[in-house]
């Protein structure tokens, strides 16, 4: 990562409308706060108290000016002897020792003799500025730092050539077109005790370490920056195993881009209940509940799901190991093995006690933007309550929330709830606090009826969702979490064995109703046929009757025809004489 | 004007076998010819004459021409004077205008 190497620097005429050059500082986060790091070619102040980092400030800029920019530096140590910084640096990840070998690095100790010197008359410090020169020529430094130039205080009574010299040696770091930072002790009214921010005009950085509620918290703040804007807030930072990270500004205001985009919560018929589409991308979920309500369970299943999909998850466990946790997911039905081995899903699992509220966000926002995930579950958010008041929890979340957000990632945070029965989701107001930071909101209840207690979640919120408002049952089974039909009896929504005995129920009639049809259609198919009895026997009766009729009409006949046939044979007979 | 490595006159080159062995050595640590440096070879040169009687050496070393020697004999302040014998290693800064402060920076009161 070699920038390309400037020209020979000429000393920087300073105007009020000047443009300075800024070179990056080296310290991670510092340059986006300075908009491009520090200024080029001028020298900068950093103050703070004992253990503050100064030290560490300096020597980052110099080592990383020199592996990550290409730029060969030099360290003085007035106080610190040279074996001790290499081996202190070592453990940070620079070797300097090799750096020095390399021709990149002049690292010096220049003593300063803390006992009385006789001082005989007139003299100079020009002893440092030939040391100083002949050292930034060995290796062509465009960087160098001076730890801590206050030093010469202690070593030299007569402050007002001290002064003159100090006036001579900023002008004379110009001059000779480094970049240059000069730690110097933190004073009781002033910046640094002996007041080297006078003759520091461009740029002043104050470090902080303070302990508030038995937290150490570490602040910096840009005192002065000339010619640039810069923010003015104290910006929280920590050191760690790989030196100094300032936190990264949260969003001065809430401009987030907001996605359109749904992603599924794992749980499709949760994702019905979601307008039928799951949360929104980038959006913040709240999961909350007492104990053994299931929490974890449905953040894994958020993350497992994300993570099938081949989106980068990154979990943050504060209550168990991370072995802990993934045997207790498999046994409903998440593997989380292979997803791990494809760097799909990494766990971070920490003792929330061991760190304070900013070192776990810095820790936070460090590995988020190391691994840039696009969802980040943390389990549970409650167990930073001990460490820092309400207020603290907030704002610590809501820098979080921001960060990720303003990466377009969505988060998932578990919260425990106290046992305390108040109000029909027992909320509390610690919950109330963080709730509104939210955009969705689910709370997990543990129903209890007919002796028995059942698992069941609603959905209190999910901003620019027309969410279902059920209150709905669940289960964790080998095959994950299944949510269950909802079923009302007369009182309402029914659980656990009640909702059982009424599915049975419900069932039972279906048969009964079922059976009943059935007889009925017995019934109606004998009686037709009973009926179709009478009528047949109708039918040969009447049809009898007629038969009878037609004889006897017949015979009627019949006898008409033998009367009139005896009348003729008769007539005939007779003939008739009338 | 005392260029970098001479003996002062006060004794000879040749004479250094006869150096006697508690004879000082003092050396002056000067960049370049400015006149906090001319002024402290002339103050040193007097006070040697005075108070040691010859039994000096002086060695004057210029860091513009041995930059080095800065960062090796630790020098911060122009100019420094150091008197390396006799032991312990003595140390005092400035052009020795004050020839109170050299001779008590120089232990030379006990000497006579």
């Amino acid at each position: 990562m070699v920038t390309k190497k400037s020209a020979v620097a000429r000393p920087v005429r300073t105007t009020e409308h000047s443009e300075f050059g800024k070179i990056p500082s080296g310290i991670k986060g510092l340059d986006e706060i300075t908009g491009g790091g520090l200024p080029k070619g001028r020298p900068a102040l950093v103050s703070g108290g004992p253990g503050c980092g100064k030290t560490l400030f300096a020597m980052e800029f110099i080592a990383r000016g020199i592996s990550d920019y290409g730029d060969p530096g030099v360290f003085i140590a007035f106080e610190e002897k040279i074996d001790d910084l290499k081996r202190n640096f070592l453990s940070m990840g620079f070797d300097l020792a090799d750096l020095v070998k390399k021709k990149k690095l002049v690292l010096d100790h220049i003593a300063i003799d803390r006992s009385e010197i006789e001082e005989t008359g007139e003299y100079d410090l020009e002893g440092l500025f030939i040391r100083l020169g002949s050292m930034i020529d060995a290796v062509g430094a465009k960087r160098v730092a001076i730890d801590t130039l206050e030093a010469l205080f202690s070593g030299f009574s007569n402050e007002a050539i001290l002064r003159s010299e100090l006036r001579r040696l900023f002008l004379w770091l110009k001059d000779r077109g480094v970049t240059a930072v000069v730690t110097g002790e933190r004073g009781d009214r002033t910046i640094t005790k002996y007041g080297l921010e006078e003759y520091v005009a461009d740029c002043v950085i104050t470090l902080d370490h303070r302990v508030t509620n038995q937290i150490a918290t570490r602040r910096l703040r840009i005192v002065k920056y000339r010619g640039s804007i810069h923010g003015t807030d104290e910006y929280p930072f920590l050191i760690s195993s790989d030196g100094i990270s300032v936190l990264p500004i949260t969003s001065i205001s809430l401009v987030h881009p907001a996605s359109d985009e749904r992603i599924s919560s794992g749980i499709p018929r949760l994702d019905t209940m979601l307008g039928g589409k799951g949360f929104y991308r980038g959006s913040s979920i709240l999961v909350s509940g007492q104990a053994g309500t299931g929490k974890t369970s449905i953040a894994a299943t958020f993350v497992y799901a994300a993570a099938k999909r081949g989106e980068r998850c990154l979990f943050f466990i504060f209550e168990e190991s991370e072995s802990q946790f993934r045997r207790n997911m498999k046994s409903i039905g998440m593997d989380f093995e292979p997803l791990v081995k494809k760097g799909l899903i990494r766990f971070h699992a920490v003792r929330p006690t061991a760190y304070s509220l900013e070192m776990h966000l810095s820790m936070m926002l460090k590995l988020i933007d190391g691994f840039r995930p696009r969802v980040v579950a943390v389990d549970p958010i409650s167990n930073l309550y001990p460490i820092g008041d309400d207020i603290q929890v907030r704002s610590m979340l809501m820098r979080l929330i921001d960060y990720a957000k303003s990466l377009q990632i969505t988060g998932l945070f578990t919260n425990l709830s106290n046992d305390r029965e108040t109000g029909a989701y027992g909320l509390e107001p610690t919950e109330m606090h963080v709730s509104s930071l939210m955009d969705a909101w689910l709370i997990l209840k543990n129903v209890e009826g007919n002796g028995e207690r059942n698992r069941a979640f609603s959905i209190i919120k999910a901003r620019g969702i027309a969410h279902s408002n059920q209150l709905r049952e669940f289960v964790l089974t080998g095959k994950g979490i299944q949510l269950l039909d909802v079923y009302k009896g007369s009182e309402g929504v029914l659980f656990g064995s009640a909702r059982i005995a009424q599915e049975k129920r419900e069932i039972a009639e279906r048969l009964w109703k079922n059976e009943e049809i059935e007889r009925k259609q017995r019934e109606l198919d004998s009686k037709r046929k009973l009926m179709e009895n009478e009528i047949a026997l109708l039918r040969q009766k009447f049809a009898r009757e007629e038969d009878e009729m037609r004889i006897l009409i017949g015979q009627d006949v019949s006898r008409q025809k033998e009367a009139v046939k005896t009348m003729k044979e008769i007539a005939t007979q007779r003939r008739e004489d009338r | 004007m005392a260029p970098e490595g001479k003996k002062a006159p006060g004794r000879n080159l040749h004479d250094r076998e006869h150096e006697p062995e508690d004879a000082w050595i003092l050396r002056l640590y000067v960049a370049g010819q400015t006149p906090n440096s001319l002024t402290a070879f002339e103050n040193l040169k007097n006070i040697c004459e005075k108070h040691l009687d010859c039994r000096y050496r002086i060695e004057v070393i210029d860091l513009l021409k041995n930059p080095q020697l800065a960062k090796d004999h630790q020098i911060v302040a122009i100019p420094t004077l150091i008197r390396k014998l006799p032991t312990p290693v003595k140390k005092i800064i400035g052009n020795l205008s004050n020839t109170e402060k050299v001779l008590v920076g120089l232990d030379l009161r006990k000497v006579t």
